[in-house]
């Protein structure tokens, strides 16, 4: 297994447990600078538990138990004093779109509204740039003012990803961004994906191993819970060590 | 920050629960003494109420709100479930936009008004068709039935809405017409969620005043029929207020005592129902 | 012999289609027969004309003025506080035993009778704080008895927000307070509104509890330190006393006038909101 050399996020031994219900067991996995991670495995495997760990938002949910320790930039996470600053590190992108019922623009810039008053002029460009970004802004720039609800799915989705975008995250995550949308906003979306690797770590959660070998730089196969392996994407796919996840990616099971 | 806020809305919160605890501190504070001081049997189950001469007796009028109450929930009960019915499960829904607010609406009306209703149209109706003063259980009966009617037809609609769809969906396939559904399966599921709402609409019959005061002709006797007139408790405090003082305004109190047992009573079973599912 | 189901769901129908236009036509017939008895003596000197002769002649605009500052002082004080209440109920704590307590708390105040809070404000705010029998007294004396109502309709209205609002907000960055104010509270004000606007409806038309702590004053109150009596107070008093049938009947249609107008407003609200919601 290589080993990243500039690592961004560093995850050792971390068990989550739901009550009685143990969801990752003690899954250890480096995750480089300017890569894409693809984390594939069959439902309730622990990839959507692993991504709330990340960014803490799991401490919302009751009766939660977190062990080991996860590291962004060499930082343990839970040593942010404010868990939003932290979250404004680790962009979340979700598997429905989810717009807020506002208008295209007020959604880019709930985010960055949140801790600072922003001028006309830097709205505009943040606007322009984020959706730019997200392959959206050619559709969009004549009605940034219209409501965001009215949007088609993937355009949607594409918003939520430049409202990411608006607050600055060196990391951004998806929870399967593509599991409602068609193959022409899939291939949109994933565009997005690979020019955004330039300046930001991404993480991808996926159903699909199609798309995870499509966009992934590297692949980690979860199973109930546990780190099968993780490699070099073409690996995972051409020659894995594991039975287990050769199965899964031939479609055996899952 | 964030810690501040959660403390204020903590707060904010308990906020309830104080106001509760002061209202019992105050009423028992005041009414407890006079309790003790005539005997508890002897305050409850006496029945002179004289209280210049320090006779305090209010067992005629625990009598008159129970009385009152049972007329209200025969009269009202079955009225309110089949309007919860049919609201549920028969009236288009184009109907039901219309329907529902119209029936909670009645809970609107203030109850002065309903007592005014009472004394100028129904009281001279039973007066002249049933005999009797007019003013009576029967008069106050009929109020409360309406005034109860809200509560009833709103928790039962709730109740009945909350069955499974698959419950009625499997009785249909079955061949059940949809009464029958309604009647053997829906109707037994939501029964203790129906039986909530009957003890809730109890707890504001045996709370009501104003209305009673104005229809139920306010006689401090044990009443024989239902056409007799009667006094309850809340209506006893109401009247008397006015312009009691010392061990009579004390009674008075009392009575409140009494009345918040009763309401804290029902609420309670009545919470015990709602949580039951099924 | 047996009836056939359909006969027999017919009829069953048809009764429980009577028993619901019994009710709505209970409801038609109170109000037009109050406004049928008061519309005609209704005027604009009935409505701005001062009480004269207890009540058996002039007008009603004392009447209506106290009734404002009571429901302005029960509302300014029950609103912020149910709201935050809820707030705390339906973002900031999930089941526990101090939850349960809370909760048991509200719904046990929402099932005390009226009459027991004109008791305990008389006891409390007339008599131990000293602020007589007054408008203040008497809208605190509401305030209590509304605050369950407003904290059960707005933490319904805070629970219909989408779950998926405050994730998004929250991983944008929001804190708790934010994931509040900016993307739940917007959503829920039309819920909270209703809530708000029917606890108006029922203030207006409460009798029992401002009686014995707000007094029966007929002069204009010049403060909320004042006696005053509210419209539903000024009705019963006519009412009951005999004084005069005609301004009885009047005062009851501009009271029920009032109250439909708040309640009509209030669905209309709560209408909207849901229309709202099926398109979003």
């Amino acid at each position: 297994m290589t080993t990243p050399l500039n690592r961004k996020i560093e995850i050792k031994d971390l068990s989550v447990r739901f009550g009685d219900a143990e969801a990752l067991r003690g899954v250890t996995l480096d995750i480089a600078a300017n890569e894409i991670l693809s984390i594939i495995g069959p439902a309730n495997s622990g990839k959507s538990t692993l991504l709330m760990a990340i960014n803490r938002m799991i401490g919302r949910v009751p009766n939660v138990s977190v062990t080991g320790i996860i590291k962004l930039g060499g930082r343990d996470v839970n040593d942010f004093r404010d868990v939003e600053e932290l979250r404004r590190k680790i962009g979340m992108v979700y598997a429905m779109p989810i717009p807020l019922p506002m208008s295209i623009r007020d959604n880019i810039l709930f985010g960055p509204r949140l801790v600072k008053r922003l001028g006309k002029t830097a709205s505009d460009e943040l606007v322009e740039q984020t959706l730019r970004a997200a392959y959206l802004w050619d559709e969009v720039k004549d009605r940034l003012s219209t409501s965001a609800v009215k949007l088609s799915g993937g355009q949607q989705q594409r918003l939520c990803i430049a409202r990411t975008l608006a607050v600055g995250p060196e990391v951004i995550m998806f929870d399967e961004p593509c599991s409602g949308l068609d193959p022409i906003s899939t291939a949109k979306v994933e565009e997005a994906m690979k020019e955004l690797k330039a300046n930001h770590t991404l993480i991808l959660v996926t159903n699909n191993t199609k798309q995870a070998a499509r966009v992934g730089d590297r692949t980690a196969f979860l199973l109930m819970g546990k780190l099968i392996e993780v490699d070099r994407t073409e690996r995972i796919f051409t020659a894995p060590r594991d039975k287990k996840t050769e199965e899964y990616v031939t479609g055996k099971f899952g | 920050m964030d810690r501040l806020i959660s403390k204020l809305l903590f707060f904010a919160a308990c906020s309830s629960t104080a106001i509760l605890a002061l209202i019992a501190l105050f009423i028992f504070k005041e009414g407890v003494p006079i309790m003790i001081k005539s005997g508890l049997g002897h305050f409850i189950f006496g029945t002179v109420w004289q209280p210049l001469e320090g006779r305090f007796g209010i067992f005629p009028f625990i009598v008159g709100s129970i009385w009152v109450t049972i007329g209200a929930l025969v009269l009202g009960v079955p009225f309110g479930v089949a309007c919860a019915v049919f609201l549920a499960e028969f009236a288009p829904r184009s109907w039901v936009n219309f329907l529902k607010p119209a029936i909670e609406l009645l809970a609107g009306i203030p109850s002065v008004v309903y007592g005014f209703m009472g004394v100028v149209w129904l009281a001279p109706l039973i007066r002249n068709y049933l005999g009797g003063p007019g003013l009576s259980i029967l008069a106050a009966s009929c109020v409360l039935a309406i005034m109860i009617l809200p509560t009833i037809v709103g928790v039962s609609i709730d109740a009945i809405q909350a069955v499974p769809k698959t419950y009625k969906e499997g009785s249909l396939a079955l061949g059940a017409t949809q009464w029958q559904s309604t009647w053997r399966i829906i109707l037994p599921a939501a029964k203790s969620g129906i039986l909530a709402g009957v003890i809730l609409g109890m707890g504001r019959a045996v709370g009501e005043t104003m209305a009673v005061i104005m229809i139920a002709g306010n006689a401090t006797q044990i009443p024989h029929s239902i056409l007799d007139s009667v006094r309850t408790l809340t209506a006893n405090i109401a009247m008397e207020m006015g312009f009691a003082v010392g061990e009579h305004r004390q009674a008075l109190f009392a009575t409140g005592v009494v009345l918040f047992f009763f309401i804290m009573i029902l609420n309670s079973i009545a919470l015990r129902f709602a949580k039951k599912k099924f | 012999m047996r009836i056939p189901p359909n006969i027999t769901q017919n009829i069953a129908r048809s009764l429980l289609f009577l028993a619901t236009a019994a009710a709505v036509g209970i409801l038609i017939f109170v109000i037009g027969f109050v406004l049928a008895g008061g519309l005609r003596h209704v005027s604009w000197s009935f409505l701005t004309g001062p009480i004269i002769d207890m009540g058996r002649s002039g007008g009603i605009f004392p009447a209506i003025i106290g009734t404002g500052l009571m429901i302005l002082v029960a509302i300014g004080i029950a609103a912020p506080l149910g709201v935050a209440s809820a707030i705390y109920l339906a973002e900031y704590t999930s089941v526990g035993r101090l939850t349960n307590a809370i909760r048991f708390g509200i719904n046990c105040l929402s099932a005390v009778p009226s009459i027991i809070f004109g008791l305990f404000g008389f006891l409390l705010f007339v008599v131990m704080l000293g602020f007589g029998w007054s408008i203040l007294s008497g809208g605190l004396s509401l305030a209590a008895m509304i605050l369950p109502t407003i904290i059960l309709t707005s933490e319904e209205a805070l629970r219909s927000v989408p779950l998926q609002y405050r994730n998004v907000a929250a991983s944008l960055g929001a804190s708790r307070w934010q994931v509040v104010t900016k993307a739940v509270l917007p959503y829920a004000m039309p819920g909270i509104l209703t809530g708000v606007i029917l606890s108006i409806g029922r203030s207006m038309g409460e009798t029992a509890v401002v009686i014995f702590t707000a007094g029966s004053a007929v002069q204009m109150p010049r403060s909320v330190f004042d006696s005053a009596r509210t419209m539903a107070v000024h009705f019963y008093i006519l009412a009951r006393e005999g004084l005069s049938s005609d301004m009885a009947y009047a005062t009851a249609a501009v009271l029920i006038c009032a109250i439909l107008v708040i309640n009509i407003s209030a669905y209309a609200m709560m209408h909207r909101l849901m229309r709202g919601r099926r398109t979003a």
